[in-house]
């Protein structure tokens, strides 16, 4: 049961929880594809505090707020805000419970969520934190997964790019491994998955590793690739060592089984070339789309509707 | 074989057995007992023991534990035995016991948890795992091993 529970981590999630999860996601996405007019959160409001920059997310958040017939609130740059002034996050989160039904959170730092879940008695939705978590992506990621495969077990995954810093991949291989499945991590030795990740993970998973991206990619039924992040980098010459490893094109694409799917947390820069846009294996514009039934499906179940 | 700890009877205080081998100085530095002129302490390392193999043994004059004290010394001698003296008589034993959660002792070694910048709240820790011990911020979930639990005792 979900109902005013904070979803800060994937571990906040059961797996009983991201079944029911789907099957209420799979009525959001009927409704939506069927126009319907969903009043379930009327007289809701959602705190939406973006400490670091989002378009899906926030967009996605708030569009699925709307969609349910609930409001959303929030501040255009909370950044230059109240922690301009010097306000605790502890502080900021016990006046948006105030005027808020539920909060949705992006923070730089790790573990911001979880402390503004400790001062909230409304429900916080954690949506990024620092290289940590990014639960509700990961739920979207693996709603997608069973719409394209129709189940999750047995399938085999290639996670590729930077895993060192992308928290969207931390967050999937956690959930993973309580799944049965095959991952096989693809990044350059600097961006490995960090250990402090894969040392939790569940008994069920097999994860491999390596460097090189074509070799046997006719093995995967889902490549899930990752943006190499220039903002991380403090050195230029390591950076330029790394952009365009794993550069996704038709003649990759070629290279894989006839219906692997190809995903992305977006945005993507260069590591898949637009002609694979048009292609039936890019699903990363769907996967993003899926974020509306998803986020849809946990706040009417958070809000009790 | 019988075995005679080489160091006598303390008069009031408290005896800390059962101390892994080597681990006593560690102890000592986590009672910050060392620069404390009102507190005798005796210390044997690497005595027999027939639970341990070997281990360690502190006898502090003049000092009771408070609860900081043990959950900090379970942090780093698990078995701890302690037994309270007072007039020479054993008034008290019993076995440290490492607690669910370790709060506002240690500090996140993870420069980029929430708990490293200004805001009103404790560190705070679950115990994934006791030996080797191992430790998770209940913030940024980030585990902390046994070495850097160490570093900061």
């Amino acid at each position: 049961m979900l109902k005013n529970k904070s979803i800060v981590s994937i571990d906040d999630v059961s797996e009983s929880d991201i079944s029911e999860i789907f099957s209420v996601s799979d009525r959001m996405l009927n409704a939506l594809e069927a126009g319907k007019k969903l009043e379930m959160l009327n007289g809701k409001i959602m705190a939406t505090l973006f400490y670091e920059p989002s378009t899906r997310t926030r967009l996605s958040f708030e569009s699925s707020m709307h969609r349910l017939g609930g409001s959303v609130i929030s501040v255009s740059d909370v950044k230059s805000s109240s922690v301009a002034k010097g306000e605790t996050l502890a502080d900021t989160i016990r006046m948006a419970e105030s005027y808020s039904d539920v909060i949705v959170i992006r923070h730089p730092l790790e573990g911001a969520a979880r402390l503004a879940s400790k001062f909230s008695t409304k429900p916080v939705i954690n949506a990024g934190d620092g290289s940590g978590q990014h639960p509700t992506q990961t739920l979207l990621d693996l709603y997608t997964m069973r719409k394209y495969f129709g189940k999750i077990d047995g399938l085999r995954i290639a996670m590729v790019g930077d895993l060192r810093y992308g928290r969207t991949v931390h967050s999937l291989l956690l959930a993973l491994s309580n799944f049965d499945v095959e991952v096989t991590l693809i990044s350059p030795q600097i961006l490995k998955m960090p250990e402090h990740i894969r040392e939790r993970l569940g008994k069920n998973i097999k994860v491999t590793s390596r460097e090189n991206l074509d070799e046997k990619m006719d093995e995967f039924d889902v490549f899930y690739v990752t943006r190499i992040q220039k903002e991380r980098f403090t050195d230029q010459n390591e950076y330029n060592s790394v952009i365009g490893l794993y550069s996704i094109d038709a003649d990759t694409v070629g290279k894989m089984k006839k219906n692997a799917i190809i995903m992305h947390p977006l945005p993507r820069v260069d590591e898949i070339k637009p002609e694979v846009d048009y292609l039936p294996n890019a699903a990363y514009f769907k996967q993003a789309f899926y974020g509306i039934p998803v986020r849809m499906a946990l706040l009417s179940m958070i809000l009790g509707a | 074989m019988e075995t005679t700890l080489k160091v006598s009877k303390i008069k009031d205080g408290t005896v800390i057995d059962h101390v892994p081998a080597g681990k006593a100085l560690r102890v000592v530095s986590i009672l910050k007992i060392e620069n404390n002129p009102d507190v005798s302490t005796t210390i044997a390392m690497r005595v027999q023991s027939e639970k341990l193999g070997k281990k360690d043994v502190i006898k502090v004059e003049n000092k009771y534990l408070n609860r900081d004290d043990l959950d900090r010394i379970s942090l780093v001698a698990p078995d701890a035995t302690i037994s309270i003296v007072s007039n020479y008589q054993i008034k008290e034993k019993f076995t440290v016991k490492l607690t669910k959660t370790i709060v506002g002792i240690l500090k996140c070694p993870n420069q980029g948890c929430i708990t490293n910048v200004k805001e009103p709240v404790n560190s705070e820790f679950s115990v994934v795992s006791e030996r080797p011990l191992i430790l998770r911020c209940f913030y940024c979930e980030r585990n902390m091993t046994e070495k850097e639990v160490l570093s900061q005792l």
